[in-house]
């Protein structure tokens, strides 16, 4: 029923056709994880508003643009596209290319982190470093809460992971590497955002003016 | 009467799910402990916020005892009075109220009230509360440190909240910021649950729109706290980087005891958007809950159904939604630009709107009910009284041109806490007097309990009411001090003496009601399981209290809304919800 139906409804009219059915608890895990992705995405864009405001100051020092964040971004998308290619094999009963895709997943998210860490103390050897400019201070807490988000992805991955080996219940592990996959796809989507907000340097002049910031 | 119903199969088709299987400890510490039943998770967060919150009116006590009677009290200086003054704002409004709506209510409430035997996630429900715990002890550590808890106010404004002379700025601000990231990392995994129960646990029957208002109320506020915590929480680990490494996410360049500082650069003003932006919200986390309850509490003993339950619902959601658009009307002062100040006003009076819609309903379902003036119903027509003087004085305050004069007065003290601290408090206790006959199968004294409520109630009002005047007089808040102020009246003085002894007089009574919880406990008369007669599922349970997994073998079905009281052509002057129709005594009427 849609909400609109449910919130005109009229409940003191008791009439006996409408009592409904127990929900699917098997979609309670999959309603979490987006109410979780809503709360995520508040987060994500309370820190994009507090970084474009802080870009309109006429002392914006944007921080130095790392190639190496290209490469990240690259791992990132191939992590991503693993876990579809893992949620396509479950769906289709291919278990061991589910297994493969489902390493190659976290496989690349790991190459993903040590990247970030490695832009970090590259950042952090550059003679622009200067932790008091907020761009650079604003480029350690996106990449990091963003990291950390992931690492957080990782331990439900390695749980899953975990569960592929033997025997196990093919629908509890199909409903686990479908949250998985859209967790890393919102995650990507999120990151590429980000992604686009570090790298944009001060070239966010007519957005700043679009939002009525600048 | 029997409500058990036979051949359900005519109304309700059998459940095409079957149910879920409940996780069953076997040792007491399971059981009590590391449980992860939501009835006993309720109750430890109750106690919990109810312990925390016992501080904190300790704490308001020594800030009375120094505004009543400056110069006395040599263990109260400066310093202590900021850092009472922060503490007691900070722990009311997150620690207690906050927790003990959605934590303690919203845990023994939800599940019950929708037909479900616990909550969907009940480990991560268990993890919530420890999580909720451990930030209470770490606030609760900043006592103990080395220059004890901030004393910046409860809304921690940088930079003044960790510069060098503000009270608590080297170990009690991070404290403090390191305890609000957990209490909202705990309460995450709290609200996740509260909003998948009710999406997708009631049992069959249960519609959205049959909920009782009470998990209306909760959930709503539980979707504000979900989005608005990350603004707090995102505020938190900025400000404690620029504690910690140095940056300058909040601090501007500036000179502090005469030396310049490295930080530059950043935004004050960026701070208090992140933090009111959870801070409005904020009051509506603790409102809506309280909206939900007393709703419920008016129509069980009055006898009557809800006037304009759709009304409700919609006044729940729309002041929700709008609650996230007017957080600027705390900042006037902050120097922003006239038009917003326009737009945040404007929104600010439209939201008294859906606001004043549900005073009136309450005042509607009173009007001609059979109404008990049961301790619960006491408290819930004290709530209705305090929250018009509140909220009517929150119409002042939206408004620019009032509020620049009045800002940083007692008035604004006067306010905030007729609107959201003395009426969602009277919503608890009239709550706690309702439910603890399930909670516990007995009934609290009812002596003890009306004379608590009379004298709670009326010192409240002997405290808050002359506070407006002292506002009006330019008393300002947050001073230690008004000593020899020229333009305050010697009559402000002689009124803070009044107010303190006021203050003193209803933290001690609040003695009795602890009292009265324990040895109710023990002593109470035992209640039943329905003792006020109430149509909602927590009280058809098959046992009081209810055990785990809450409705014994099956789950119960759902007929009818939450609101059949005084049905005409019934018997019975209520119908619960899981009364099939045709199970209706003397039932000759279509309504029915």
């Amino acid at each position: 029923m849609s909400i609109f139906h449910q919130l005109t409804a009229k409940p003191w009219l008791t009439a006996q056709d409408t009592v409904e059915t127990l929900h699917d608890r098997g979609t309670a895990r999959k309603l979490a994880l987006r109410v979780f992705l809503a709360v995520v995405t508040v987060l994500f864009m309370l820190l994009v508003v507090a970084y474009g405001r802080r870009m309109a100051f006429e002392d914006w020092r944007p921080s130095p643009q790392l190639g190496l964040l290209w490469a990240n971004t690259f791992a990132l998308v191939l992590s991503s596209v693993a876990l579809q290619w893992a949620q396509f094999s479950v769906r289709r009963g291919h278990m061991d290319g589910m297994r493969v895709a489902l390493l190659a997943g976290g496989a690349f998210t790991v190459v993903f982190l040590i990247g970030q860490i490695l832009a970090w103390r590259q950042l952090g050897t550059m003679v622009y470093f200067d932790l008091a400019n907020p761009a650079i201070a604003f480029f350690y807490l996106i990449t990091g809460l963003h990291g950390l988000h992931l690492l957080g992805g990782l331990v439900a991955w390695g749980r899953t992971f975990a569960k592929v080996w033997g025997n196990f219940d093919a629908v509890r592990i199909r409903h686990s590497v479908e949250l998985c996959t859209l967790y890393w796809h919102f995650l990507l989507g999120v990151w590429l955002v980000l992604f686009g907000l570090l790298f944009s340097g001060n070239n966010l002049d007519i957005l700043l003016k679009l939002c009525g910031i600048r | 009467m029997s409500y058990v119903a036979h051949d359900e199969s005519a109304f309700a088709p059998p459940a095409e799910v079957e149910e879920v299987e409940l996780y069953h400890p076997k040792t007491w510490v399971g059981k009590y402990v590391w449980s992860q039943d939501a009835k006993v998770i309720a109750v430890q967060y109750a106690a919990t916020a109810i312990g925390i919150g016992l501080v904190a009116l300790v704490l308001s006590w020594l800030m009375r005892l120094q505004l009543g009677f400056p110069n006395t009290f040599s263990f109260i200086d400066p310093s202590n009075y900021l850092q009472f003054v922060t503490m007691h704002g900070m722990i009311m409004v997150i620690y207690l109220l906050t927790a003990l709506f959605l934590g303690g209510f919203g845990n023994y409430l939800i599940p019950l009230m929708v037909g479900a035997r616990d909550m969907v996630f009940p480990y991560v429900n268990m993890v919530s509360y420890w999580f909720y715990l451990f930030a209470v002890l770490l606030l609760t550590a900043s006592f103990f440190v080395p220059g004890g808890p901030t004393g910046s106010g409860w809304t921690l404004y940088p930079p003044q909240a960790i510069l060098e002379g503000t009270p608590g700025a080297t170990w009690g601000i991070i404290l403090m910021l390191v305890s609000l990231a957990f209490f909202i990392i705990g309460f995450t995994m709290g609200g996740l649950n509260y909003v998948v129960t009710v999406l997708q646990a009631r049992t069959r029957g249960m519609t959205m729109m049959r909920m009782p208002l009470t998990v209306w109320g909760i959930f709503m506020a539980t979707i504000l706290a979900l989005l608005a915590f990350p603004a707090l929480f995102v505020s938190a680990i900025m400000m404690t980087l620029d504690v910690t490494l140095g940056t300058s996410f909040f601090l501007p360049a500036l000179v502090s005891r005469g030396q310049q500082l490295a930080h530059a650069g950043g935004s004050p003003v960026l701070f208090q958007h992140l933090f009111w932006f959870f801070g409005h919200p904020e009051v509506y986390i603790v409102a809506l809950p309280a909206f939900g309850i007393v709703s419920d509490l008016i129509s069980v003993h009055a006898r009557k159904n809800i006037f304009g339950y759709r009304m409700m619902v919609w006044a729940i959601v729309a002041i929700g939604g709008l609650s996230f658009l007017v957080w600027a009307h705390h900042m006037y002062v902050s120097g922003m630009n006239p038009y917003f100040g326009f737009f945040f006003a404007t929104t600010t009076l439209i939201i008294a709107v859906p606001t004043a819609i549900k005073v009136y309903n309450w005042v509607l379902t009173l009007w001609r009910g059979n109404i008990h003036l049961t301790v619960p119903m006491l408290f819930a027509i004290g709530f209705v009284f305090t929250f018009i003087n509140g909220g009517l004085t929150g119409l002042f305050l939206g408004n620019v041109t009032v509020d620049v004069p009045l800002s940083d007065t007692m008035f604004v003290v006067a306010h905030f806490h007729m609107v959201m601290a003395i009426a969602p408090i009277l919503v608890v206790f009239g709550a706690i007097y309702h439910w603890y006959p399930k909670i516990t199968g007995r009934m609290l004294n009812d002596t003890l309990g009306k004379f608590h409520f009379w004298v709670t109630f009326v010192g409240s009002y002997a405290i808050y009411y002359p506070m407006h005047y002292l506002g009006f007089a330019g008393v300002p808040r947050r001073y230690y001090a008004i000593g020899g102020t020229d333009f305050i009246p010697q009559s402000a003085h002689s009124l803070n003496v009044a107010i303190t002894i006021a203050a003193l007089v209803v933290g001690v009574v609040q003695v009795v009601f602890l009292y009265n919880l324990v040895w109710s406990y023990f002593k109470g008369r035992p209640s039943g399981g329905n003792p006020w007669n109430a149509t909602t599922l927590e009280w058809q349970t098959p046992d009081t209290p209810p055990k785990h997994g809450n409705f014994g073998a099956t789950l119960p079905v759902v007929y009818r809304w939450a609101y059949d009281y005084s049905v005409p052509g019934a018997v019975e002057d209520f119908i619960p919800q899981n009364v099939p129709p045709r199970e209706v005594a003397g039932r000759n009427s279509s309504k029915t």
